[in-house]
């Protein structure tokens, strides 16, 4: 894992004194809300429903047992005892105070975290897949890139203040799990024939309320070239971006109007007028951060590891879990933990400090010493020998971090909704707790298989609900709440936009209409035919004539 | 059962620590709704605003805005939701917020799960 | 208004010419792109120095060839957030420009370092901000990430420092 040296702990403590500065002059009032609002934003710091919000990076969503015990300790000392785990690897605190900000910083600080760029119009965390460096599919970590790329992006002088938002998202497999295609910037690592490795360079995607597949700019983009290409990019997006109107202002909307092509070609002159520097020290940087990537030292183990075997047939509870929750590593004798945040009935994401406390004690004993945050709002622990699979299991199970339903209809993503957000048009949280009790039955799940039911409180789709085979979408309707269901999306390699499919629903029938779109799903599955299968090969008829046929 | 009375009250978030509040008669800001003054007249509404705005000079409240309430026998109720769920808490929380602290007054809590 | 350079505060002596109209017989003149196109001839046969005002919709690669004839060229910041002078900015630098850049607009102490980074180093400050505010803003930090900035020996740049064999960063001159 990535370690800060000294250059890296100097620049995030004076960022931190800068900021504790400035909440000084807002507090004293040196400082109006309208000046300060962008300072704070910068931060992380929001003003939701109940009070402040900080927003804390993960980047590339990894995290060191220690740095989790932070994280815990942050929200049993100035928070309400539980943080909450988005979309987009970051933790959120929902409870915090003003004053109390500055000191919540310097503890992040003393683990190498901090929450620059979490919110405004700059480049935000950079996200990557929650398996890297663990996964089977693997070409390479992408990690190294991602931390690059945080570094490059940090107070960034000329992109802090673009015309809007701007998220980067980097992937080393082939099977996409970091929805790239859905990004600002997506980035999806190659391996040629001679063995090089390019990156394929994808702008122009994003949810909110135009969402778009974006589109592939570069096909093999060398390493050393990506970040004067990125800066490229990023200048014709702040120059060209729309700023007259903010839901037309991503890059997405400029790539639409002017054309992928002429967009393309604006990239191209600019990149090709720019003065090359040599990009040696970008080499040499990246050389340096690699080396912190170094996979852990692996035993080397057989495949098959009879204690995992015997454990499964002994603890059928066990069994369903193991078959559902681990994912396929690279090295022999080694599985993927991906630890469920979503128990039956529970709300999305939620961790509370005392497991967060759990889950960084599993990674130090028998995960080295690694976690991740996915983007499905779960929790992975990426090297654990199977042989540690049972032990790892029961102390889960003991702090209710145990849920089996990893990749499941109970795994469902929502973003905080009308609970806690301003934004919010409607609650999605009740919504996932009804839908999860709804399909409480872990046979009837594992019988549905593989599904991504995503939902969001309003247009701006924190919750993916675009890309999730079933997609939520909460609205108001002259004060009262009420749902609009979309189906057929992905945010996988095949990535697409779900399609409306009627008429909205009001929350309490939500689960029902849920069950009913399952329910014909099951009777016109063909053998093996995963749900998104079964609905890119009907379409959406039979899942209408289910859904809105007259009683 | 009387009909309760329909007006606008101020609700504003306190500078230093982001708690939902409510301006009260005496010009105070009170975590608790019932405690908020209702202008029941457009002009009464305007006022209570302008007050807000002072208080927003001086650092102690943010962001103020007037919402519609009604209120029945001394206790006041939001119009929406959202602004029910300010002056209450999370309605999947109900041992966090104002809720849980015996702050949570307004009639009827938000019909949730 | 007196402009900030350098951290301190000096008179600014430039005449703003107008989208019409005669230009002042002597004296150094600032005029819009425009103007500059169509009076090409009469404004380089002018005694005085030549300045430029730039929108934030005209392309820094069409100023090329008049590039070398300028002194001062001024950039508009008509929100604080309206970020696209950083870019005008530093493309002009990249394109060699050594003149004056000067901000002007919503110019805020809290984005007075980005602008010296992309290579800004004149501000229209008005009276909103103490010089001492400006003065402490224009160091706030003494690192940065990114290569190619326009004010080395202020703030280092990590990589570059991380990655050349020159004097340790920690003793070389900085502006804090
Ligand atoms: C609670 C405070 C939050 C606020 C105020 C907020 C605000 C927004 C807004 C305004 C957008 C639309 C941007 C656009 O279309 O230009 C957006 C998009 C998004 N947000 Fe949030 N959000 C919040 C929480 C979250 C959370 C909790 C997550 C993760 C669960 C998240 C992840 C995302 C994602 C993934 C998108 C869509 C991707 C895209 O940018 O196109 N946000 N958010
Ligand atoms: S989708 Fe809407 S309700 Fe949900 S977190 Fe984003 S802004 Fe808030």
């Amino acid at each position: 894992m990535y370690r800060y040296d000294e250059f890296d702990h100097q620049f995030v403590r004076e960022r931190t004194d800068q900021f504790r500065n400035q909440t000084e002059r807002r507090l004293s009032g040196a400082l109006t809300e309208d000046e300060f609002r962008p300072l704070r934003l910068m931060n992380g710091l929001y003003l939701q429903l109940h009070a402040y919000m900080l927003r804390v990076a993960i980047p590339y969503g990894t995290l060191s047992g220690r740095q989790m015990r932070q994280l815990a300790y942050i929200a049993d000392t100035w928070d309400k005892g539980y943080g909450h785990f988005t979309t987009r690897q970051n933790i959120q605190y929902n409870w915090v105070k003003l004053e109390d900000a500055p000191d919540i910083l310097d503890a992040l600080a003393a683990v190498e975290m901090h929450a620059i760029q979490t919110s405004g119009n700059c480049i935000r965390n950079v996200t990557t897949d929650h398996w890297a460096g663990a996964a089977a599919d693997e070409i390479a970590d992408p990690r190294p890139v991602g931390e690059l790329l945080r570094q490059w992006s940090s107070l960034h002088p000329e992109f802090s203040f673009l015309p809007r938002k701007f998220k980067i998202a980097v992937t080393g497999a082939p099977h996409d799990r970091a929805a790239v295609k859905v990004h600002d910037i997506g980035l999806r690592l190659h391996k040629n024939d001679a063995g090089e490795i390019g990156w394929e360079v994808i702008v122009g995607g994003g949810l909110g309320r135009t969402p778009m597949v974006g589109v592939t700019v570069r096909d093999f983009l060398p390493q050393h070239e990506l970040i004067g290409y990125l800066e490229a990019i990023m200048r014709v997006y702040n120059l060209y971006g729309r700023r007259d109107n903010k839901y037309k202002a991503r890059i997405k909307i400029l790539v639409h109007e002017i054309g992928a092509d002429k967009f393309k070609s604006e990239v191209e002159a600019e990149y090709a007028r720019r003065p090359h520097p040599t990009t040696e020290v970008e080499e040499r940087e990246l050389a340096r951060i690699a080396a912190y990537f170094a996979p852990p030292d692996f035993e080397k183990l057989p495949r098959w590891s009879a204690s995992f075997e015997e454990a499964k047939l002994a603890n059928p509870a066990f069994a369903r879990w193991a078959r559902n929750n681990l994912g396929p590593h690279h090295v022999d004798g080694y599985a993927i933990v991906n630890i469920s945040l979503k128990p039956e009935g529970g709300i999305p994401g939620d961790a509370t400090g005392d497991q967060m406390r759990v889950m960084a004690d599993l990674a130090e004993r028998f995960g080295s010493d690694e976690l991740r945050v996915s983007h499905a709002q779960n929790i992975v622990l990426p090297h654990v020998k199977k042989d540690d699979l049972l032990t790892v299991y029961q102390a889960l199970e003991k702090a209710d971090l145990a849920a089996a339903n990893y990749g499941l209809a109970g795994d469902i993503i929502a973003c905080p909704g009308l609970d806690y957000c301003a934004l919010a048009t409607a609650r999605s949280i009740p919504v996932a707790q009804s839908i999860s009790r709804k399909f409480a039955d872990s046979k009837k799940q594992d019988e549905i298989g593989k599904l991504k039911i995503n939902i969001s409180g309003c247009i701006n789709a924190c919750g993916h609900h675009h890309v999730g085979h079933i997609g939520i979408l909460g609205l108001d309707k002259k004060g009262e709440e009420f749902y609009q269901i979309t189906l057929g999306g992905s945010s996988a390699e095949n990535a697409s936009i779900g399609t409306i499919l009627g008429p909205g629903f009001a929350g309490h029938e939500v689960a029902d209409a849920i069950e009913t779109i399952l329910d014909t799903y099951l009777k016109h599955r063909e053998a093996g035919e995963e749900f998104l299968a079964t609905y890119r090969r009907l379409g959406p008829k039979p899942f209408k004539e289910a859904l809105y046929a007259t009683a | 059962m009387t009909t309760p009375e329909k007006g606008q009250l101020v609700t504003a978030n306190r500078l230093r620590d982001g708690i939902a509040v409510f301006l009260t008669r005496g010009g105070d800001w009170s975590e608790v709704i019932d405690e908020a003054v209702l202008a029941l007249e457009p002009q009464a509404a305007a006022a209570l605003e302008a007050r807000a705005r002072d208080d927003e000079k001086k650092t102690i409240v943010t962001g103020a805005y007037l919402v519609d309430a009604e209120r029945l026998e001394g206790r006041v109720r939001a119009a929406h939701i959202r602004e029910r769920m300010r002056a209450l808490g999370p309605t999947v929380r109900l041992d966090l917020g104002k809720q849980a602290e015996g702050k949570g007054a307004g009639f009827a809590a938000p019909e949730g799960e | 208004m007196p402009l900030l350079k350098n951290n301190v505060l000096v008179a600014d002596t430039w005449i703003n010419a107008e989208a019409d109209g005669d230009f002042p017989a002597s004296g150094d003149v600032i005029v819009p792109f425009a103007r500059l196109l169509k009076d090409w001839g009469e404004l380089s046969a002018r005694p005085g120095k030549l300045g430029l005002r730039l929108s934030n919709t005209d392309r820094p690669e069409a100023l090329g060839t008049f590039l070398p004839k300028l002194s001062v060229i001024v950039l508009p910041f008509p929100a604080f957030n309206d970020g696209r002078a950083y870019s005008i900015a530093r493309s002009l630098r990249e394109m060699g420009y050594r003149g004056e850049l000067r901000a002007t607009g919503n110019v805020l102490p809290d984005q007075l370092q980005f602008m010296l980074q992309v290579g800004f180093d004149a501000f229209e400050i008005g009276e909103r901000f103490p010089l001492e505010t400006w003065q402490k803003a224009s160091r706030q930090m003494s690192l940065a990430y990114q290569r190619g900035l326009f004010r080395r020996g202020s703030e280092a740049e990590i990589w570059t420092e991380r990655h050349t064999d020159a004097e340790p960063w920690l003793e070389q001159p900085h502006a804090g």
